[in-house]
């Protein structure tokens, strides 16, 4: 199977340089500023970061439609990692020392962010990764606009314990098998145990990428949630097994009002590819719903929808915004902000201008570049699943809150906070 | 069980006491506003006076509730949302002009919970046997002595046999708490007859002992009465893990089954090594997410039955593409096995690609009609979901359709004749090339089949195929070429294999074992399970 991955790889990357010519050809103008757009278009992943290719292009129009930055236009560098890890290394290498682009926005899973990390690093370029993450890492050339676990997982099993959340006594800690899951289930541990539950009150599963036949696993939550007491499931399933895990739950009558799902990676653009009536009540934590109401909100979706139908994506009538969504744009806008700020888009200056920056959300919230640690101060939004995919918040947060990479949950890491 | 249950129910039989001079009355406008406060505990108190009170009304409202309807206006006005307007929900006059800012009042599942309750305490009293069954089982999961005066009633005057049942499990439930010994042991004994594991737990809490060496029971004769029916829910239970690890194995292995059939034909008779088999379960698939489209807006009233008008056209559908794979690529390269795998490997790209020029790069919804969604509860609470059975009545289905076809029709004659030898069956008259196409396009078609029956399971996006074809692939190899009794009895051994492999070592070691036994039986047995036995033409 092995040449047959590379040959897909072969096949998936002529297209995609077909596409990438294409979009670029209309801003060949003379003064540009190269902004490389690093996401899976193709591959298992795709289903998720097709999406933030799109806004991050929505954006970039947007801006330019109001004049571009430092009087340029920005031009878009779209390139196809295809989900294939090593290949986001070689596409990260081409942009920044072919494209030579200022900034790149990109990459979802961890494993990508790891393999992109040392090109970064070498050749002194700037990312923005918008995917909340298990945190533990912390590197001079990247900012994160997702959220770091104080800011999601913590804050979600948190609400399971309490009161409206159902006070629950015991978890079951559900993911794929990478560094994303298993990270946070380590943090996750930790946590509980600092709360006093024990390990026989914990049970802790791994399935492979793109596993589909959940039955087993779900009648072992069934047995483990039997034991008398209060039962949650947390799940840090990526990707599109998320619908068979759905799909099982709702059809072995395991309600939300029995044993609440919290899922850490599933937004509403996940739950496009499912019926969510069986689902109604299982929860979400992110720090953005497509459901906030507010005028900023309002004129996010509405930009994002006009854009879909404008540039024909497929389904463009049902298209969905959600977190990863609006932290590639909040990220973009960032950038701009810092870059106008500094008024030149070299790397070092662009970063230093960055910290203490601000930007009105989509979430309601306004929010802040830390000065130091490269995240941002982001609320913390749970929400129920609704008949419709969509998410009804029932929990949130007063303020925005700071991001903690090194989990205060793992030993050794104490005074590990800043760069 | 959720916990916060004996708290709704203390909350709610107050409200019993409180209503009972009042029966009937229209919820009162307090009430009313506490339904929308933003402490939870008042609103479950709002909601349990409405679930007591009964009214057709106050149901009406938590209808409206639990269905995410009741909208609280900018002005502070309670209204339900209904699809042709708002109705007032004080008064139940309509309201015009239609409130624009109405916002659904916030439900999270302990509202959820209580909503559940509520209803539970009024439905079993309802003359409906599937709401007084539901209402029992809820009440049932959530006994406790604050429910002894709706139990004890309901139980006196139910008349159904499998209703009394789960009551007098309930009643059992409280009444091992009781002070009495005599209560205690018939309890004890009573709940003997339960297969919920949480009732496994509560006897064994009886039989421990606290700090300093006592029982938990003191009485000896409720202990041994606690142990006897312990140890027939433990059988029972060991049981229902037995037949649920069965069954789920007998359903990966229909899906494997399903996933493989068309391949066995393909590859396993013809010998073309199709490496485009997974892309025609996604055309299948794909077929019945249009025909699922097409039900939903040319006939909506019938929208549950799409899944049988999408069988013969995945079957169709893929088997057009599979013909014409076969008629421009694959009849030029037969004998070739290292081209033809190139070739139907290219092919397998542009169709992936196809797919997502076509309907995008994002997975698609298939949805369950609604007589596949749920499950059929059986002995011991084990559900079996209905989408399962019906796939592996499905399987069933397709298999006899296979082996009619090859070993009952003329053409099934004719591809065997080819198989075996080409060139004799060409001199008797056989048109051996369009037997190949209509050969490969059954085989195709079967695989379409498979993808109808994958989308009801499974993720239905462009690259979906890509997922089966290793599985699919091993269970032709491993039951012996051109063999469907082997393609069968591999699916199934791979399927329970992995299913007890799953439950006893997790879903990541299972794949890894499966795949070191399939190489090392393939080490030992090249041929697979069942070998063609016979003298063939190799060419």
């Amino acid at each position: 199977m092995k040449t047959r991955r590379s040959f897909i790889k072969a096949l998936t990357l002529s297209a995609s340089l077909a596409a990438m010519g294409s979009v670029s050809s209309f801003a060949q103008a003379a003064d540009t500023i190269k902004v490389g757009i690093l996401h899976s278009l193709s591959g298992t992943m795709a289903i998720s970061e097709t999406a933030l290719k799109n806004v991050a292009l929505m954006a970039i129009d947007e801006i330019n439609a109001a004049g571009g930055v430092l009087g340029k236009k920005l031009e878009p560098v779209v390139v196809d990692p295809a989900s294939n890890w090593p290949l986001f290394a070689e596409k990260a290498r081409q942009l920044l020392s072919q494209d030579k682009v200022a900034v790149t926005f990109g990459c979802w899973t961890s494993v990508s962010r790891k393999s992109v990390n040392p090109v970064f690093k070498e050749l002194n370029g700037l990312l923005f990764y918008p995917v909340q993450y298990e945190g533990e890492e912390l590197e001079k050339n990247v900012f994160y606009t997702g959220a770091a676990p104080n800011q999601q997982a913590i804050p979600a099993v948190e609400y399971l314990m309490s009161k409206d959340g159902g006070e629950a006594k015991r978890f079951v800690l559900l993911g794929t098998d990478y560094v994303y899951p298993r990270t946070t289930n380590k943090i996750l541990r930790a946590f509980l145990h600092s709360k006093g539950v024990k390990d026989e009150d914990i049970m802790e599963e791994y399935t492979p990428f793109g596993h589909a036949d959940y039955q087993t696993i779900i009648a072992n939550i069934k047995k483990f949630a039997a034991a008398g007491k209060k039962t949650a499931v947390v799940s840090t399933i990526n990707g599109d097994s998320n619908v068979p895990f759905y799909k099982e739950l709702g059809n072995a009558g395991l309600k939300a009002t029995d044993v609440p799902v919290v899922a850490f990676s599933v937004g509403e653009e996940e739950l496009r590819g499912v019926d969510a009536k069986p689902l109604v009540g299982h929860l979400a934590a992110w720090n953005y719903f497509m459901s906030v109401k507010n005028p900023t909100n309002a004129a996010f979706i509405k930009k994002y929808q006009d854009w879909a139908k404008a540039n024909k994506v497929p389904n463009a009538d049902t298209v969905v915004t959600n977190d990863p969504m609006e932290a590639t744009y909040v990220g973009i806008y960032m950038w701009k902000q810092a870059v106008e700020q500094a008024k030149t888009t070299d790397v070092d200056a662009v970063i230093a201008a960055l910290g203490g920056q601000t930007f009105k959300a989509p979430s309601g919230f306004t929010l802040t570049m830390d000065k130091t640690n490269h995240h941002l101060h982001k609320p913390v939004l749970i929400g129920e699943v609704r008949a419709d995919g969509q998410f009804s918040t029932v929990w949130k947060t007063k303020e925005p809150i700071r991001a903690q990479p090194w989990s205060p949950f793992i030993p050794g890491n104490e005074g590990k906070q800043n760069l | 069980m959720p916990l916060s249950v004996p708290h709704l129910l203390r909350v709610f039989l107050l409200a019993v006491c409180c209503t009972l001079g009042s029966a009937h009355a229209a919820p009162s406008a307090e009430t009313l506003a506490r339904l929308a406060d933003d402490d939870s505990d008042t609103r479950i108190a709002a909601i349990a006076e409405l679930g007591a009170e009964g009214s057709a009304q106050s149901v009406a409202l938590l209808d409206a509730l639990a269905g995410e309807a009741l909208a609280l206006t900018g002005a502070g006005r309670l209204v339900i949302l209904t699809d042709t307007g708002a109705l007032d929900a004080a008064t139940g006059e309509a309201i015009e002009p239609y409130p624009d800012d109405a916002d659904p009042l916030m439900v999270n599942n302990r509202i959820r919970n209580a909503l559940h309750s509520a209803k539970a305490a009024t439905n079993i009293r309802a003359t409906d046997r599937a709401t007084r069954l539901a209402a029992a089982q809820l009440l049932r999961d959530s006994a406790s002595e604050l429910l002894m005066p709706i139990l004890e009633p309901a139980l006196a005057v139910e008349q159904d046999k499998e209703i009394r049942a789960i009551l007098a499990l309930a009643v059992a439930r409280v009444n091992l708490a009781s002070s009495e010994p005599a209560k205690r042991i018939l309890a004890a004994q009573r709940l003997g007859d339960s297969s919920d594991a949480s009732v496994k737990a509560m006897l064994a809490a009886l039989l421990d002992t606290n700090g300093n060496g006592q029982f938990v029971e003191p009485d000896a004769e409720v202990r041994a009465a606690a142990k006897a029916s312990m140890q027939a829910i433990e059988r029972r239970l060991a049981m229902a893990d037995l037949a649920s690890t069965a069954f789920t194995g007998l359903s990966l292995g229909s899906i494997l089954l399903l996933a493989a059939l068309g391949l066995a034909i393909t590859y396993g008779v013809m010998g073309v090594i199709n490496m485009a088999h997974g892309e025609l379960l996604m055309v299948g698939a794909y077929a019945t997410y249009v025909v699922q489209g097409l039900f939903r807006t040319y006939l909506p009233e019938h929208v549950d039955s799409y899944v049988l008008a999408a069988v013969p056209v995945a079957f169709l559908t893929a088997a057009a593409v599979g013909m014409l794979m076969e008629r421009t690529v694959i009849r030029w390269l037969y004998g070739r096995p290292l081209e033809t795998l190139l070739a139907t490997w290219g092919l397998s790209l542009v169709l992936i690609q196809t797919a997502r020029v076509i309907f995008g790069p994002q997975n698609v919804e298939v949805a369950n009609p609604a007589w596949m969604s749920g499950g059929v509860s059986t002995y011991a609470d084990i559900v079996l979901p209905w989408n399962r059975l019906v796939i592996i009545g499905f399987a069933i289905f397709v298999l006899l359709l296979v082996w009619l076809m090859m070993q009952k029709t003329r053409l099934g004659m004719f591809v065997r004749a080819v198989t075996q030898n080409r060139a004799m069956a060409g001199c008797v008259g056989v048109p051996t090339a369009r037997i190949d196409t209509l050969a490969f396009g059954i085989g195709a078609g079967i695989a379409g089949l498979g993808g109808c029956a994958l989308s009801q399971v499974a993720n239905v996006g462009p690259a979906m195929g890509q997922g089966y074809i290793v599985d699919s692939f091993m269970v032709v190899v491993l039951g012996g070429v051109g063999q469907l009794a082997g393609a069968v009895t591999a699916a199934m051994g791979l399927g329970l294999m992995t299913k007890i492999l799953e439950g006893w070592a997790g879903a990541v070691v299972a794949k890894i074992l499966v795949l070191v036994f399939i190489i090392i039986f393939i080490q030992k047995r090249p041929q697979g399970l069942f070998a063609l036995k016979g003298r063939f033409v190799e060419d």
